[in-house]
Parts: C-alpha cells; structure tokens; sequence
C-alpha cells in the first residue's frame, strides 16, 4: 500500500495501445498484480490436480509434462458441455462496444483487460485447436499455438476478471466475460494453475462450513460476542439459535459477516430484526457460508458447496431459507442452485409469516433475499422505524455487480435505505444500477497481495462515490454484498476518503424501535447517536 | 496494420480474378461452377454451425438482467431488459435482433485526470452506423430477388419504388446504395482509427468489411456506370435457380466480379465472425428468461452424485466441540 501513488496519478491512466500485436506482448508479473498461488497441501486436501510450490514470477511454472493435452482435451469437454462457451467463443465481432467498460481496462488502460480481448486469449486457441479454416490461416484468423506463455497469460488476464459482467451488459451478443473466465479458470486448475485466495476457501467451506475455517464453537462463540454487543447497545438480549430442528426458517449470510467490520453491524441488524418480529428463525454453523468459492473454481466445486444450503434446510426441516447480503451467493443461488441441486420438494414456498406475502418470485427455489423481505414489511407497515438514529448520514447505493447484473436487485434495497435514512443520494446514472461498477474484489481477488489493482480496478467506482461526496456531501456508501463490505472500505479510503461502508440491514438495525425499549445513546458501531454526544459525561 | 494489408490485398485479388478470367473464356466457371458450389457451402456450412450450437447443451440459465426484476407486486418490473416469462424474453430478443438494443446502451470512457474526474458519455455512432448498415444490406438483399423471381412481386417493387423515391440520375438512385457504403465505411474507419477497436483488429475483421465493400462499389459501377445488360443477368441468374444455367453473351466484365465477391461472400460466411447472424438468437444470456427462482431449469448433464460435505461427517469432525459450546448435535458422543 505504501508504494501506490495517490489517487490523482492514478487516474492518469495511459490508453494508448502498444506498437507490438498483443500476441507478441507477454504478461510481467510483479507484486500487485497478481495473486498468490495455490498451496500444495490445500489443493491435495481438495483432490486437484499437480499440488506443488510454484511462483508466476519466476520462469518454471512445473506445469505437468502433458499439460497441453489436458487443456486440450478439456476444452474440447467443456465445448460440448457449454453452449454459451461454443457461441461465444464464434460469434464475437470484435466491434468494441466492450472495450471500454472493465474496469480494470478503466483503472489500468492495459488492452488485454478488455473483454473482447481477455476473451480472445482463449478464442485464439479456440480457433488454432478446433478451427479448419483457422488452422490453415493460422494469426490471420487470429488463432496461435498453445505455449506456456498462454497459460501465463491466462492466469494474469482471468484472475484480473471479477466476473461482474458489466461487458456483457453492453455487447450486441450477451458475451459473458464472467461465463469465460468461470471456464477458463476450470481449465487453469487441471493443470494446478490457481489462486490459494479461492481454493483455501474453498477447503474452509467444504470442512467448517465457512470460508475462514472457523470451527463451530469459535462461530457461536462470535456470535456469543455480538449478542453481547447488541445488549450493551439496546439493552436487548437477543437468543439466536443454532441447528433448531422445526424452524420455520432457516437464514444463511456470508460468513464474512460474522467475523470482520463492517460486516458485523449487518449481522447485528439481522439479530435485532429477527428479534423484533419474534421470527421463528434458524442459524447453521454447517451451512453457515452463503458465498460459494466454488463458483471461483469449477462447476463441480460450485455445486458441491452450494448442496450445503438444501441439505441442512432438510436436516432441519425448515420450511423455507432467507438468504442475507451477499454479491455471488445470490448470482448462484438465483441462477445456479435448482438447477444444480434442486428440486427443493421438501420446503414450500415461502410466505412471510409477518406480511402473509406468498413470494412467487422463489417459488421454485424456496429462498428468498433478506431485502425482498424487509422491503415487504418497511411497505406493510410492520417495522416502526425512526430515521433520526440514522442522521446525519448522507447515504448512497452501490449495487453489487452480483445482484444487478445476474438478477435484477435494484428498487427493492433502495426503498429499505430510504426508509431509514433522512438523505440519499444516487451516483451517476452511468455507473449505477445494471450499470453499476465493481469493486474490484469479485471473484476471489479480494486478497492482500492484490491490493494494488483492485485499487486500480477500484477507479470508476471510487471516482463514481468521490462525486457525489463531493457535490452533495455523501458520507455513506450502503450494499448488500460481503465482498463489498471487505473491499470497498479500502478504495473508498483511497478514492474518496471520509466515506464509510454499510450494509443495509446495519441501517435497519439502527432505526429500528422496540417496543418499550431503553433509549439508545450508540449506534451498532457504539458511535454516539448525532445530539447525544457528551450525554455520559452530564449525568 | 497487417491484418489490414492482408485483407485488402485478398480482396483485390479476389476481385481481379473474375474481371480478367471472365473475359478469358471463363464466363463459365464464374456464371455457374461457382456459384452453385459457393451457395452449397453456405447451406451446409451454416446449418452444421447452427445444429453445433443448438445441439450443445446450455447447462445453466445466465440471463444477463439490464433491469428491474420480478419482484414484489409494488416494484415495477422492467419485463424486457429482465424478462421472467417466454413472451418477455422473445421481446427482448426482438429489440435485441431488430432494434441492436445492447448497442444502443453504449456509452464512451471519457477520463479526465485534469478535472479528477471519469465520465461516461452515450455513444450512439456505432448503434446508429451498423443499423444502417445492415438494414441498408437487407433492403439491397431484397431488391435482388427482382433478378430471380419472374414475375417480380409486388412487395419488391415497392421497395425499389419506395428505395429510388428521390428520382436522382438514370438509373434512378437507390438510397440504401448511399447508406450502405457510408455504414460499411463507417465500421471500417472505426477500425482503423480507433485505436482500440484497431488493437483487437484480425485479418478477419478488416476481410468482410473490405469484401462487402467490394461488392458495393461494384454493384454501384454495373448499375450507375457500366449499365450493364440487365436482361441478360436476369437470364443468367434464372437459369441459375431453376437449375437450367445458360450463359447469354453481352454481360460485361463487372457483372461477373461483383458476382464472384458475392460468391466469396457465401462461401466465407459460414466460417467467419459473419455467423453472429445465426449465433445471435442463441446467446444464453439474452435469449433466457430471469425466472431462475421460479421455475427449476434443467442441465442435462447435471451430475447426481456430487454431494456436498454431509452434516454427519461434520458433527464427526467437531462433535466434541459442538457439545461444550452447547451447539446441538444429532448423535451424542
């Protein structure tokens, strides 16, 4: 962190192309712009393929002496099995409506992070491996051989893909740069080329049930720890509980919100708000995870870590699953889940034992977003919220990539916010919504030693929220995505200093009044409520 | 910048050929031979692209939603940039093919370091440009069919009457001739000097525009210039089509390149980026709905025996634990 420049020289991006074909350029890592390989003994743990200790900045890489005919052989499976890989691999016209909107293009101006030609990275093999007409023509086509510089060249490009799919949005097409990178990462991985940011989790999720590897005391005895917090808070002692056969529900939340800020004071609004309503609700340590590093990795990984989710909600016989604040946990559970482990014939459909709203939306799936249920109570009047214990905060709404581009979550989390802040503010139309812009840790690149480009990748969102910090004094900036809660403190430091990151159901939890409560003095952070200040010290 | 000399070059060769050949005594082989075979690749090589597409199985449903989902009763719905049912989606495919919608939503990086500021502005030239253009090639394609169908049908006459309304010059002008080398030019200007769009340029990308190009200028040399025997290629290409090829003389040289690139064209199609035409309707992305949660979608090859990390083999793990934290278990130790 100290070596990067400031915000101002950053942005000062070069976009000029190099005089080079970009066949003829190879990849240079250093510190900052790549992740940390996968370790030995996690990948051994896992069954993967060619464990060892390897470094991509060195020349040896010890890939297996037959790697190419694994990756070609794998990408002739894949072909077969992926319709949107075979399509899309042939029709792109490389018209360039892509190029400009990555962000990684935007913060780093290095041509490969445009999509069309991340994609062509794969495509020209594509077309040198399985195209006559290709072959014969050979770089006229745009296909090449399979080297070892191809492979780098991968591992560079596609883990400096989030997978957020803003390209997708715009391509005549639909080219789904994330549907690419979920590919070629499965075929990077027969060949033991990968991150350990992902596979670790990966390991922590199968065993413990939660991408750090926290083991069940230690979980409940965090949770021990927040409940505590709640009470010195709201004098409220709330009674969570776990593994509860014959619950109504049963709720799951990345398990990044149990144990790191911001991300706890959204667990502690889930606590209060599932106290408020009495709700017959359920936590799991076993299917505590709800974000899927298995979706970093490959289908089966995908599949196998999201299976988690409908076992435990059959072991305990719930009727349906609330789902919290997460980013790729809802692109999976909306997109993958029934498909993969479904049908979920043992649960109904969910109906909110509050409001009486049957949610059709999820009929088929039973789960349901926190928010979707939160914004049906906020409409029927079931919360009593008081928004002055949220003054002060002049508050945004990052749309998270996951729930924007790979389901449609847009009015839904910005009619909670509004009812409980006095003040919101939207960032330019650009940049939010299915416009929305990542940050930059999608996708298992929310790790230490890629700091540098993540802040890089960080420049359209941060420029996005810097705007309107600056115009109308923005302080806040709330989502509903635990990788966002992880790195968005981190570019908002640096591209726009003073904002503080929130989950939305931390807001909620705020403003929400008890019944016969004690007067709250602190917000969940215990930051004295605006007018209170000082008011220990009179007494 | 080799791409492009190579594509031009090919052009021009390909164009040379028949102008030379066909006077050569080839009349033949350009006015028959060719053609046949070029229409014949085009066929199987088109439908063995789609039958590989569409016999591959699309395992998961990714629609790319551009809106507001299927929600709850009060939250609007945007049902065709996020479309939840079949009648949606075949709409959002509808804006997608005829309409170019994604494109219409491009916008251009604008980055200001001076200002510290990034802006994003709309940028409609290239919707607007490759509208024109393929429209302009579709109502061209359409006109042709007045060489080939005798008598000429009605909705074809009023194309051409509707095409050369503004009466310009003998043989009166058809506009979608005028928008049809400005689109074409457009995306090869763009190619050229943007130097991203240039960056990502192959071969294969500079080829058809120049092929078409060819065609075009060519076409408009025969018709506006050269004014050529127009009952003569109609004769040829009715023989053509009813499988009876005759080659009547008097049909100049720039009849048979402008024929001959068409040719190439065919044949090309079916191996080139030029398949987005068919592809287009099977992106998985845009031609699936977003109701994911609401009705199962199958994978055919969604493999039963993956299962997740039992419960029981977790409590095995940490049952000791579990039992001093107070978690319970469902086997005592």
């Amino acid at each position: 962190m100290s070596k990067m420049a400031p915000p101002e020289e950053v942005m000062n991006v070069n976009y000029s192309t190099p005089a080079e074909p970009w066949m003829d350029v190879k990849p240079e890592f250093k510190l900052g712009n790549y992740s940390y390989p996968g370790k030995p003994d996690v990948l051994k743990y896992l069954g993967l393929p060619n464990p060892r200790d390897w470094n991509p900045e060195e020349e040896d890489w010890k890939l297996p002496p037959d790697w190419r005919e694994i990756i070609t052989d794998g990408f002739r499976e894949l072909l077969k099995k992926y319709r949107s890989l075979k399509v899309f691999m042939d029709v792109c016209v490389r018209c360039g409506a892509c190029a400009d909107k990555c962000h990684f293009y935007i913060g780093s101006g290095d041509p490969k992070n445009m999509p069309v030609l991340r994609a062509e990275l794969l495509r020209s093999i594509y077309r040198g491996e399985f195209t006559v007409a290709a072959k014969i023509l050979g770089k006229l086509a745009g296909a090449r051989k399979l080297e070892e510089d191809v492979i780098k060249e991968w591992f560079m490009y596609f883990y400096q893909c989030t997978q957020c799919r803003r390209c997708s949005l715009y391509c005549p097409y639909g080219i789904d740069t994330a549907e690419i990178t979920f590919l070629a990462r499965d075929l990077m991985n027969r060949i033991g080329v990968n991150i350990n940011w992902i596979l670790e989790p990966v390991a922590n999720c199968n065993r413990t049930g939660n991408h750090l590897g926290i083991q069940p005391h230690a979980f409940k005895d965090m949770m021990d720890f927040l409940v505590d917090d709640i009470e010195t808070i709201t004098g409220r002692r709330v009674e969570p509980t776990f593994h509860r056969k014959g619950a109504e529900i049963l709720f799951i939340t990345p398990s990044g919100d149990i144990f790191a800020e911001p991300g706890i004071y959204t667990f502690m609004g889930y606590l209060l708000l599932f106290d408020y309503l009495d709700l017959d609700v359920t936590w799991s340590t076993y299917a505590s995870e709800g974000g899927n590093f298995g979706s970093f990795t490959n289908d089966k990984w995908m599949k196998k870590l999201n299976a988690k989710m409908y076992h435990e909600a059959q072991r305990l016989g719930v009727k349906y699953i609330i789902g919290g604040e997460c980013g790729h946990m809802w692109r999976v559970l909306n997109q993958f889940m029934d498909t993969m482990n479904g049908p979920a014939d043992f649960l109904e459909v969910p109906k909110s034992p509050i409001t009486g709203t049957v949610f059709n939306n999820a009929k088929s799936t039973k789960m349901i977003h926190l928010v979707e249920f939160t914004a049906d109570l906020i409409k029927n009047n079931k919360l009593k919220l008081d928004k002055s214990r949220n003054a002060g905060i002049v508050a945004t709404w990052h749309d998270s990539c996951n729930t924007s581009r790979g389901m449609g979550f847009f009015d839904e989390p910005r009619y909670v916010l509004q009812n409980v802040v006095e003040k919101f503010v939207d960032m330019p139309s650009q940049t939010i919504r299915e416009q929305t812009f990542c940050c930059g840790g999608g996708a298992g690149l929310n790790n230490g030693e890629f700091t540098e480009m993540r802040l890089r990748g960080g420049l359209p969102r941060g420029n996005a929220l810097n705007y309107v910090q600056e115009k109308f004094g923005v302080n806040t900036m709330s989502c509903i995505c635990a990788i966002d809660r992880a790195t968005l403190p981190g570019l908002a430091d640096y591209w726009a200093p003073g904002v503080t990151v929130t989950g939305l159901h931390e807001l909620v939890g705020n403003a929400l009044v008890f019944e016969g409560e004690e007067e709250r003095t602190m917000n969940l952070r215990q930051e004295d409520l605006p007018g209170i200040e000082g008011s220990e010290e009179e007494e | 910048m080799a791409g492009l000399v190579t594509a031009l070059l090919a052009v021009a060769a390909l164009a040379a050929l028949p102008a030379l050949g066909a006077g050569a005594g080839m009349a033949k082989v350009f006015g028959t031979i060719v053609p046949y075979v070029a229409v014949a690749i085009f066929v199987a090589g088109f439908i063995k692209k789609v039958i590989g597409w569409a016999s591959t199985p699309q395992p998961f449903s990714i629609a790319t939603t551009g809106g507001q989902q299927y929600s709850l009763p009060w939250v609007k719905q945007a049902k065709f940039d996020n479309p939840s049912t079949p009648g949606q989606t075949f709409i959002r495919m509808a804006l997608e093919v005829l309409c170019f919608r994604s494109l219409f939503r491009n916008t251009k990086l604008d980055n200001r370091p001076e200002e510290g500021r990034v802006a994003y502005g709309s940028d409609k030239s290239l919707w607007l440009f490759s509208l024109m253009f393929h429209y302009s090639f579709l109502i061209v394609f359409i006109r042709h069919f007045r060489f080939f169908l005798e008598p000429v049908p009605m909705v074809i006459t009023g194309v051409e009457f509707v095409d050369s309304i503004l009466q310009i010059g003998v043989p009166t002008l058809y506009l979608t001739d005028v928008f049809f080398v400005v689109g074409v030019t457009f995306l090869l200007a763009r190619r050229i000097y943007d130097p991203k769009v240039n960056y990502i340029s192959l071969a294969s990308d500079f080829f058809p525009l120049f092929l078409i190009l060819a065609i075009a200028l060519s076409g408009i040399y025969m018709r506006y210039f050269a004014k050529v025997d127009v009952i003569a290629i109609k004769q040829l290409v009715i023989g053509l089509v009813s499988f009876k090829p005759v080659i009547p003389p008097n049909i100049d040289w720039s009849f048979y390149m402008h024929f001959f690139l068409v040719c190439v064209l065919w044949a090309y199609f079916p191996f080139s980026k030029l398949m987005h035409l068919g592809g287009v309707f099977l992106s998985p992305t845009r031609n699936l709905p977003n109701n994911t949660r609401m009705e199962r979608y199958i994978n055919p090859w969604n493999d039963p025996s993956i299962k997740p990390h039992s419960y029981a083999d977790y409590e095995d793990d940490f049952r000791e634990k579990m039992i001093e934290a107070g978690l319970p278990v469902d086997k005592e130790a």
